[in-house]
Formats: C-alpha cells, sequence, structure tokens
C-alpha cells in the first residue's frame, strides 16, 4: 500500500511525456478512435439486421463466438502477423487497434440490433400507416425507440475497449497499461499498482458517463415512470375479462 | 502443426492448469452468488445495491485487478490465488443479477402450491424454487464460463503458467505456432466447459424435456 501511495504522489510521475496525464490521455485517444470506429461499422450494420430482420442468427453467434477468443492472443497474432508488413510505430499502432475494433464492435451490433428488433410492432404499423417511407420508419420511429439499447451497446463496448487498450501496452503501445508492464518489467510493484489503481478509476468512470448519457437518451416517450403506466393499463386490460 | 505435436505435453498441462483457474472460480462464484441473488429477490430493497455493487466491480479491468488483489489479499505477486479470487468476483457480478432474475421468473402459482403442500420456506426454496430458476441461471453460468477462460490467458502477462503463456512466449520469439495453439486451446476449452454446463442444466431439468419430446 505504501509503495503504492509512494508512485502516485510522487511529483516526477505526473510530468514528461511519460507521465500520467500523458498515458491517461494517451488511453482515452486509444479508445475513443477504437470506438467511434466500431460504431462506424456496428450501428449502421446493427438497424440494417434489426429493420430487415435479416441475419440474425449470424449476429448471435458472432457475439457468442468473439467471446470465447482470447483477447490476449489475438493482439499478439495481430502484431505479428501485421506488423512487419508496416513498419516503424504504426506496426504496433495498426494491428492493436484493429484487434481492439474487431472486439468492440459485436456489443455495439448486438445493442443496435437488438433495439431496433425490440420495438413495439404497433409503432412499426402506426408509422407505417400515417404513410412513412421504409427509411423515414428507420430514422424518425427505430432509431429514436433504440437509443436506450443502442448506447448500452456502446457502454459494454467501451468498457472491452479500456479494458483491453490496457493490454496493448505490451505489444508496446502507450496508455496506462505502460505502467503495468513497465512496472513488472523493473519488479516496481508501486507503479504497477498504480496504474492498476489508475486503469480501475478511469474505467469506472469511463462507465458512469456512458451510464448518464444512456440516460438521457431515452426519449421522453419512452420514460420509464410513463411506460410503467402504460404496462400497468395493458395487464389491467388483460385482467379484465370483456 | 509440427510445433503442436512436438509440445503435446506442454501444451496439455497448460490446459489442465487454464481449466483449473476458471473453473475453481466458477464454482465458487456460483456458491455466493446464490445467498446474494436470493437476497437480492427477497428483499426488494437491496437489489439495486447488490447489482450495482457488483455491477462497479465487473468494470475493474482484469490485468488491474489481478495486480490490486495482492493489496487486498496480502499475496505475492505471482500466486495464482488472485486470478481466482479476481475472476470469483468477475462471476459473482455476472451471477447475482441472473441468480436473482431466475428466482423472480418462478411463477407465483408454484411457490403458493408449494408452500399449500406443506413444504418448508427452506426446502422450498431448494426443491422447488432452485430447480426451476435452472435454466436462466444456467444461461449465465455459460458467458461467465466462457469470459473466465478467455480472461485467465491474461494472466499470463504476469507469468502465471497457463495456455495465456504460450501468447507471450510465441510472442517474444516473434514465433506465431504457439499463439495460434493457444488460440485454438483456449476456443477448445470455452466450448466444452459452455457444453458441459448445457449438459448439466439439461440433465437436472428432466420436466423441460419431456415438454420437448411432447
Amino acid at each position: 500500500m505504501n509503495l503504492l501511495w509512494t508512485w502516485l504522489t510522487n511529483p516526477e510521475n505526473w510530468q514528461g511525456s511519460s507521465g500520467i496525464p500523458v498515458r491517461i490521455a494517451e488511453h482515452l485517444a486509444y479508445s475513443a478512435a477504437t470506438l467511434l470506429l466500431a460504431a462506424l461499422v456496428g450501428i449502421p450494420l446493427g438497424l440494417w439486421i434489426g429493420h430487415t430482420g435479416r441475419g440474425r442468427v449470424a449476429v448471435v453467434n458472432l457475439v457468442n463466438g468473439v467471446r470465447s477468443v482470447p483477447t490476449l492472443g489475438l493482439l499478439f497474432a495481430a502484431v505479428l502477423v501485421v506488423g512487419p508488413l508496416l513498419g516503424g510505430d504504426i506496426a504496433f499502432l495498426l494491428p492493436s487497434i484493429f484487434v481492439l475494433v474487431l472486439l468492440a464492435i459485436p456489443p455495439i451490433l448486438a445493442g443496435a440490433y437488438s433495439g431496433v428488433e425490440g420495438i413495439d410492432p404497433g409503432a412499426r404499423d402506426a408509422a407505417r400507416g400515417m404513410g412513412m417511407s421504409s427509411m423515414e420508419i428507420l430514422f424518425r420511429v427505430e432509431v429514436p425507440c433504440a437509443l436506450p439499447l443502442i448506447f448500452s451497446g456502446l457502454r459494454s463496448a467501451a468498457l472491452q475497449v479500456v479494458a483491453t487498450a490496457t493490454l496493448a501496452a505490451s505489444v508496446s503501445l502507450g496508455g496506462l497499461g505502460r505502467f503495468l508492464i513497465d512496472g513488472q518489467a523493473y519488479r516496481d510493484y508501486g507503479q504497477m499498482a498504480g496504474g492498476a489503481l489508475l486503469v480501475a478509476v478511469l474505467a469506472v468512470l469511463v462507465d458512469l458517463v456512458f451510464a448518464g448519457v444512456q440516460r438521457l437518451a431515452v426519449s421522453p416517450g419512452l420514460a420509464p415512470v410513463r411506460s410503467a403506466r402504460r404496462v400497468r393499463t395493458r395487464a389491467q386490460l388483460a385482467a379484465n375479462p370483456t | 502443426m509440427k510445433w503442436f505435436l512436438g509440445h503435446l505435453d506442454q501444451v496439455w498441462q497448460l490446459m489442465l492448469n487454464h481449466a483449473v483457474l476458471a473453473l475453481i472460480p466458477l464454482v465458487v462464484g456460483l456458491l455466493l452468488a446464490i445467498p446474494l441473488g436470493w437476497l437480492a429477490k427477497r428483499y426488494r430493497v437491496l437489489y439495486s445495491p447488490l447489482i450495482a455493487g457488483t455491477g462497479l466491480l465487473y468494470t475493474i479491468p482484469s490485468l488491474a485487478l489481478f495486480i490490486l488483489m495482492p493489496l487486498v489479499l496480502g499475496t505475492g505477486i505471482l500466486d495464482p490465488i488472485n486470478v481466482v479470487v479476481a475472476l470469483t468476483i468477475y462471476t459473482i457480478a455476472l451471477l447475482v443479477r441472473t441468480v436473482a432474475d431466475g428466482l423472480g421468473s418462478v411463477p407465483d402459482e408454484v411457490v403458493q402450491a408449494a408452500t399449500a403442500m406443506g413444504i418448508g420456506r427452506g426446502r422450498r426454496f431448494w426443491s422447488v424454487e432452485l430447480p426451476l430458476a435452472v435454466p436462466v441461471i444456467a444461461a449465465g453460468l455459460r458467458v461467465a464460463a466462457v469470459s473466465n477462460v478467455s480472461i485467465v490467458s491474461v494472466a499470463a502477462l504476469l507469468g502465471i503458467p497457463q495456455l495465456g503463456s504460450l501468447f507471450t512466449d510465441g510472442f517474444a520469439r516473434n514465433f506465431l505456432d504457439p499463439i495460434a495453439v493457444g488460440i485454438l486451446a483456449c476456443m477448445v476449452l470455452a466450448l466444452a466447459m459452455d457444453l458441459a454446463i448445457l449438459w448439466i442444466s439439461r440433465a437436472a431439468t428432466p420436466w423441460l424435456r419431456t415438454r420437448v419430446a411432447a
């Protein structure tokens, strides 16, 4: 505990190009870039699958399959295979980001897909009855209704990415993982534990931010209080024999 | 392939280590999650704090949790106990909610019927509520098993021998074969545990099988 405290409170560790603030910025930069790329692939694909109902089985299998692939092995394999083709710093950066994106896509895809698929068919029919085109239904009805689940997918992806970006330090990338890996190499437990604590705090903070955004993303029409009332009336209707 | 055939013994030994490191937390986590899940279901007030509290632990990245464990447990950094305890925490985090929801999915009529038959509270839990919650709990357990197998391999960065050691060895020597074998062995292990849980869950719920047959 003392080692950890000494390391965290040493002003030297908070300065320079390998100081704590820089490492945090790197960590967040990798994570943000990864999430953005994964969202660009995952959200449109998930919306399309949910909207058309095609390829459902493939999504479920993909999500389950990717979960069983050991992250660390995939990371090392990607760097060994792709790295020599590139050369320079990018030889480590590109394959790592690629693996991070690969891991972040399934939860985002699943969130977007289940968000659209879980919409009350009545709402969709009503939109069609109002004369909306397929695209209008998608963007004006399905996407707003699916937003909470889309964000929940992004949230679990963010969690995964922040954790895996830590491992990326073992293939000589920056970020907070550096402290964990370097501390191990120098037998400096204070640095390892300090880095680990920072990673844990960062992960929790990122999760809290996403939880907040997720709450904001709920359309007022879907707010919990109202939907609870709606469910109750529906239950009452069902209970009353007519 | 040639590398794999030459190192069968080593891979087998690492796979056994891996299986033990992934299995112990699964069993211990399940045993601890059952009473916690019961509490969360029985006392509604406890549901949110329990789910949020365990969820918070789940957000901590695995490598960080492995490294922080010695501070809590007083163990050495190379002690496999760190990995076992950390994975037990993840397993509990995943399962408390599943157990609570599983117990919640047992129809009230069934519980009332059991009470009316004079079955006491304790026996009712073990012989009626828990067995009926098995399919839901097993689904959560399968997710936990598969992710445990993947997370265990991260411990190789700290030098704890299991299939992940093949990744660090292969990477250090710029040699792809051990990494490929390690990835495949991990996936096979995850699949085996997944199927084993599925099989146990089916064997424990014979009433579901007869319904399918009819």
